[in-house]
């Protein structure tokens, strides 16, 4: 195979790869785009949905189609749990509250919000791996052995599947959120809470759709990627935080369709730098590319989070 | 149980809160100017691989191997800080956790090994971790003796930082964190004071990282995970960001009563995680938080009489 089809098959690779991490990282883009804040539990929500339906699956042999609508529901709870927990009571008339931009410095919120949610990240995590303690776990597998040829490059259908999800899942929300009038709701809600308060938005609870949304996205993510892996491990949580931030933050945290693009960039940059570099290699370029756009002087001067554009 | 093994156990207790308190200040000096980092465990790690060298390699004696740990960390918080510190708030915190990430990558790929005197193979070894960091052992340092030196070192690093507190530069610091643009106005130099203070920081993490890797004689690149850190700065933050007794009350209600009684065995984080998060819904700024901190000494204040007669001095 001559080098510039492997370059190419590579970059296949990536997008299928970065579709994923989109896909993952869909809900925390969500979530920091109508409520300013980073839900570090996040990766948590996912886990324990796949532990809860990879748990129902082993245990009493449930389909894939019930182990998927269990995923999701468990995410959506725990993530109602989450905002009740960390950033329901919060979200106003702190003394030190601040109007601030859309990423302003850290103030009182911002700590208490990430104090706690990490620590219901841990508690979350705990209760996974205390419903299943072996540490390689059963997921149901929807992966296809088949590889589709696109001439030379060869194509898994089940990862082109996925990819396709992440894509309609991105471009959907960020129509829905442009045009729908809940859409507007929940944008109205982010930018200016007094505003749409009196405009006769009831904050709070568009807060608290929004936040389940996204952790159900985080379920259907979470669903969609170890479907194709076929098994679920406690590294999970952390690698859906982990690859989900990186991609909403490339994108522009807060942008529906930046998390896409975000994702996409990643996956590519991460394929090529493992068959450069190896395993490390994959990992280091992932964070030295986040590290790269957080300090590019281009990318601060713009940077103002978008939630539909 | 013998006493023995009970009182070893206690001292070795010990001396993993002082490491960790040393650490967890680390991230509350961070926490008191306006910035959570999620990248100390970074420090930490500098401080054990370079002052482990400088033990081992070098054959220097623990002080200023220790000493080297630090001044590691320093530069290398200072090198991230320039660039880093004029980020917004999420953006630094994030970038902390990046730089720490891709510090551990790179030790786990870091082989740089020779031969020891008694024929075996020392230094780092990439995954594998770096062995044999015997310092301790080959200068019949008692595990008292290192929990007595460790209890100094944290003393004095409390003491150093209580005075600072007291002086202008400690209230300009407490400016910086509350609202750096009021700060900036009234012409105290954030990005000085911040970028100082993030040196200071990667000072004591190294620190830390010091003296646990001579305390544990083993020491391997998954130990500076971003868990680490994220617990240091959860221990400020449980304890209150209102004295620098706050980052300790964390390290002794996690590590003390949770992790060494066992209570709960496995379902310990499913409590102390709902606690912690209820507990901050309840005391947003800790247990010691600035309130209770000042309330107190304003009661201390009172009781002590003013002599009769004499004007107050205020000082300028």
């Amino acid at each position: 195979m001559d080098i510039s089809i492997e370059l190419l098959q590579r970059t296949l690779d990536g997008l299928m790869d970065g579709a994923s991490y989109a896909l993952v990282g869909l809900g925390l883009t969500l979530t920091f785009g109508t409520l300013r804040r980073l839900n570090l539990a996040y990766g948590a929500v996912a886990m324990l949905g796949a532990y809860a339906g990879a748990w129902l699956h082993l245990r009493f042999g449930v389909p894939a189609w019930a182990v998927a609508l269990a995923v999701v529901a468990v995410a959506a709870v725990a993530g109602l749990y989450v905002e009740w927990m960390c950033f329901a009571g919060n979200a106003d008339d702190t003394p030190m509250a601040r109007g601030g931009g859309p990423v302003a410095g850290a103030d009182a919120r911002e700590v208490v919000a990430l104090a706690s949610s990490f620590a219901v990240w841990m508690q979350l995590e705990q209760l996974a791996v205390n419903l299943l303690p072996r540490h390689l776990n059963p997921f149901p597998s929807l992966a296809a052995n088949a590889e589709w040829a696109l001439g030379p490059l060869v194509l898994r259908p089940d990862r082109l599947l996925l990819a396709l999800l992440a894509a309609a899942l991105c471009l959907g929300l960020a129509a829905w959120l442009a045009r729908s009038r809940s859409g507007l709701a929940w944008r109205a809600a982010a930018d200016q809470r007094v505003a749409a308060h009196l405009a006769g938005i009831d904050v709070p609870r568009v807060q608290r759709a929004a936040f389940a949304a996204a952790c159900a996205l985080a379920g259907i993510g979470a669903f969609a990627v170890l479907a194709v892996d076929g098994q679920v491990t406690p590294m999970f949580g952390m690698w859906v935080l982990a690859k989900g931030l990186i991609a909403a933050l490339l994108g522009g945290l807060g942008s529906v369709r930046g998390v896409l693009a975000g994702g996409l960039l990643l996956g590519v940059v991460e394929a090529h730098a493992q068959s450069a570099f190896g395993a490390a290699g994959r990992e280091l370029a992932g964070w030295a590319l986040l590290f790269i756009v957080l300090l590019a002087p281009w990318r601060r001067a713009t940077w103002r989070p978008a939630h539909a554009g | 149980m013998p006493a023995e093994q009970v009182i070893g156990m206690g001292i070795g207790l010990a001396s993993d809160m002082a490491i960790m308190s040393l650490l967890a200040l680390s991230a509350f000096l961070l926490l008191v100017v306006g910035r959570i980092s999620f990248g100390q465990q970074a420090y930490f790690g500098i401080g054990a691989y370079a002052s482990a060298l400088a033990s081992t390699a070098a054959q220097w004696s623990l002080a200023p191997a220790l000493a080297a740990g630090c001044v590691a960390g320093a530069l290398a918080a200072l090198a991230l800080g320039l660039p880093t510190l004029r980020l917004s708030g999420l953006q630094y915190s994030v970038a902390t956790l990046a730089f720490a990430e891709m510090l551990r990558i790179v030790l786990q790929g870091w082989v740089w090994q020779w031969t020891s005197a008694d024929g075996s193979l020392a230094g780092p070894a990439g995954l594998d971790g770096f062995r044999d960091i015997r310092w301790l052992l080959e200068n019949d340092v008692s595990e008292g003796e290192f929990l007595a030196l460790a209890a100094a070192v944290l003393a004095v690093v409390m003491l150093v930082l209580m005075l600072l507190a007291r002086r202008r530069v400690g209230v300009a610091l407490r400016m910086v964190g509350h609202d750096d643009t009021l700060a900036a106005a009234a012409g105290v130099p954030v990005a000085r004071l911040r970028l100082a203070t993030a040196t200071a920081a990667g000072a004591l993490g190294a620190l830390a990282g010091g003296l646990y890797a001579h305390r544990t004689t083993y020491i391997e690149p998954a130990l500076f995970d971003p868990m680490l850190g994220v617990h240091a700065v959860g221990y400020a933050l449980i304890g209150g960001m209102g004295t620098v007794f706050g980052p300790l009350l964390g390290v002794v209600l996690d590590l003390g009563l949770l992790d060494a009684t066992r209570v709960f065995a496995g379902w310990r984080m499913v409590v102390f995680g709902g606690l912690i998060a209820l507990f901050l819904r309840w005391r947003p700024r800790g247990l010691l938080d600035e309130n209770l901190v000042h309330g107190l000494s304003q009661r201390f204040a009172r009781r002590q009489r003013l002599p009769a007669g004499r004007p107050v001095e205020i000082a300028p």
